[in-house]
């Protein structure tokens, strides 16, 4: 288990991360989700044992950072931001080091390297100087080394920031296959990452923890929540033949496209599908709305900046 | 304890290895030490067989070359991001100075034992007494040893590698003169003589001076290590500071 508890960090008088306190258990992938300069990736360098806290502190399934920073350092894999690597070494050369810092010598070493070499499909390029790849294969690199002693938590900061959309699918399929059992946590200020791929995610915005929920529990936080969004041909008639009925509290007409929002009252989809049919208006979309994240993390972060 | 020394001291030597930077290096080192001691030194004309003429310059061969290799130790490692790979593995701070400073000052050394030529041709042309000149190669590879503590240090405090040099070859002429006349007249005058003689034993090139003469004195050998072990503890603490900027 990974328990942070009121981990803080400033610089100077800027409070980069403010009293964060959180446990993970295994079998978990937790997002840290943020805009920019949130606070994420500084209370991934403090977890990882790279940053010293200024106040606070957190314990890697039972060791403290601060006073047993090697063992925890040892239960941890780490992918630090944009997947800093020695480009001058070949990937095995690479490897190897990496291998060797982390204890292993002679055929367990080997066989530690081949296994990741594996898992990460890098055999072609093994012998190849890391500064030669390309921007894909750097990262799975990046992650073959935090892999390599099969740690039982891992730390990935934004994993998939920078990489092409099949580069980042193959990425996201990495990280669920390498979920079970383990402590994930990723950090992304990409929406769709988290939903596609968390189990939990914490919403983070000037070094304060603002939300932390399941992607489902974030998303019927939405207005948009159980609204109903259709295309059809007369927008205005049926929004207010729409907004009269008894389950809908308010319709929004947007980008040509007509959202009605629950009132809570009876189920809103079955009652506009009824009136769409009595009324026989032309629609071409309908949809029942799960929630919408942006919006969520607009507003959660958003009423930050408010206060 | 240490365990991870021999793992970052290894793995400095293969990026050397796998970089232009170890050939270019030994190549100039080696044309250079040449250049000084036959012809800056007279190393013909003096007839006299002893191997001064090649370790008079090596003071002024290391102001310079001594910090293109300890420019990129830190300042490199930082730039690229790789320090928080490298302090985010199980590898004391200690253990990472330590490795990162003992790979360079083994390939100065590599580098100074490939001058072997010349302690071949002093020995042809006449009977040099060879315990002064490995006591003059001990006393060099120490002074070069200094140099590198003052320039892995001030790697540490930058992320740019010219800005490293250049405060290295400064910080590494004062160390060097601090003997002379020309700094200790600086002070003269206006500092009691106790402390003018602790400044004129603080130089590099009194101690190398009277190592290289054959007197291999363990006060001036224990100078060289307590310079490069107080420039790398300062190292480490620079590191802490600086690593996260």
């Amino acid at each position: 288990m990974i328990k942070a508890k009121s981990l803080s960090r400033h610089y100077g008088p800027l409070v980069a991360v403010d009293r964060l306190s959180f446990e993970v258990e295994p079998g978990t992938i937790l997002g840290f989700l943020g805009p920019n300069g949130a606070g994420k990736s500084t209370t991934m360098k403090m977890l990882t044992g790279f940053l010293e806290p200024s106040s606070g502190t957190a314990e890697i399934f039972g060791h403290d950072i601060r006073s047993d920073s090697l063992a925890a350092r040892r239960l941890l894999g780490y992918l630090p931001e944009g997947a800093p690597l020695y480009g001058e070494l070949s990937v095995e050369r690479f490897l190897r080091f990496v291998g060797e810092a982390r204890g292993f010598r002679g055929d367990e070493l080997i066989r530690r390297v081949g296994s990741a070499v594996e898992r990460l499909s890098l055999g072609e390029v093994l012998g190849q100087s890391i500064e030669t790849l390309s921007k894909g294969f750097k990262r799975r690199v990046g992650i073959a080394q935090a892999i390599l002693h099969d740690p039982p938590a891992l730390i990935l900061d934004e994993p998939t920031d920078g990489l092409d959309p099949n580069q980042k699918h193959e990425v996201r399929q990495l990280i669920r296959d390498m979920a079970s059992e383990r402590i994930m946590i990723i950090s992304t200020h990409i929406l769709e990452e988290v939903d596609a791929l968390c189990t939990r995610a914490m919403i983070i915005a000037r070094g304060r923890l603002l939300a932390d929920d399941t992607p489902t529990g974030l998303l019927a936080r939405s207005r948009y929540h159980n609204a109903v969004t259709l295309v059809l041909d007369d927008l205005q008639a049926a929004a207010s033949s729409l907004g009269a009925l008894q389950e809908s509290r308010e319709v929004e007409i947007r980008r040509g496209q007509l959202t009605v929002f629950p009132s809570g009252e009876g189920d809103l989809f079955e009652a506009v599908t009824r009136e769409v049919r009595a009324a026989g208006w032309k629609v071409s979309q309908i949809q029942l709305e799960s929630g919408r994240l942006d919006e969520v993390f607009r507003t959660v972060t958003g009423s930050e900046e408010a206060a | 304890m240490m365990n991870n020394l021999g793992v970052v001291l290894r793995r400095e030597l293969a990026s050397y290895f796998a970089t232009p930077v170890a050939y270019v290096f030994i190549v100039i080192y080696l044309v250079m030490a040449a250049v000084f001691t036959f012809y800056l030194g007279g190393f013909y004309e003096r007839e006299i067989a002893d191997l001064e003429p090649f370790f008079r310059f090596h003071p002024w061969l290391y102001l310079f070359l001594v910090p293109a290799i300890g420019m990129r130790l830190w300042a490199e490692e930082r730039k690229y991001g790789t320090v928080e790979l490298l302090l985010t593995l199980p590898i004391t701070a200690t253990e990472a100075v330590l490795g990162k400073f003992l790979a360079a000052w083994l390939f100065i050394g590599l580098a100074l034992l490939l001058t072997f030529p010349i302690w071949i041709t002093v020995n042809v042309l006449g009977h040099p007494d060879n315990g002064v000149i490995v006591a003059a190669y001990v006393g060099s590879w120490l002074m070069a040893g200094g140099f590198l503590a003052i320039s892995a240090c001030l790697s540490a405090a930058t992320r740019n590698q010219v800005v490293a040099f250049i405060l290295s070859v400064v910080a590494c002429f004062v160390f060097l003169l601090s003997g002379l006349p020309m700094v200790l007249d600086l002070f003269r005058g206006w500092l009691p003589q106790a402390v003018i003689d602790g400044i004129g034993n603080l130089s590099f090139l009194v101690h190398f001076t009277s190592i290289s003469r054959g007197v291999l004195d363990l006060r001036d050998v224990l100078y060289f290590v307590l310079v490069i072990g107080f420039w790398l503890a300062a190292n480490r603490i620079v590191l802490e500071r600086k690593k996260a900027e």
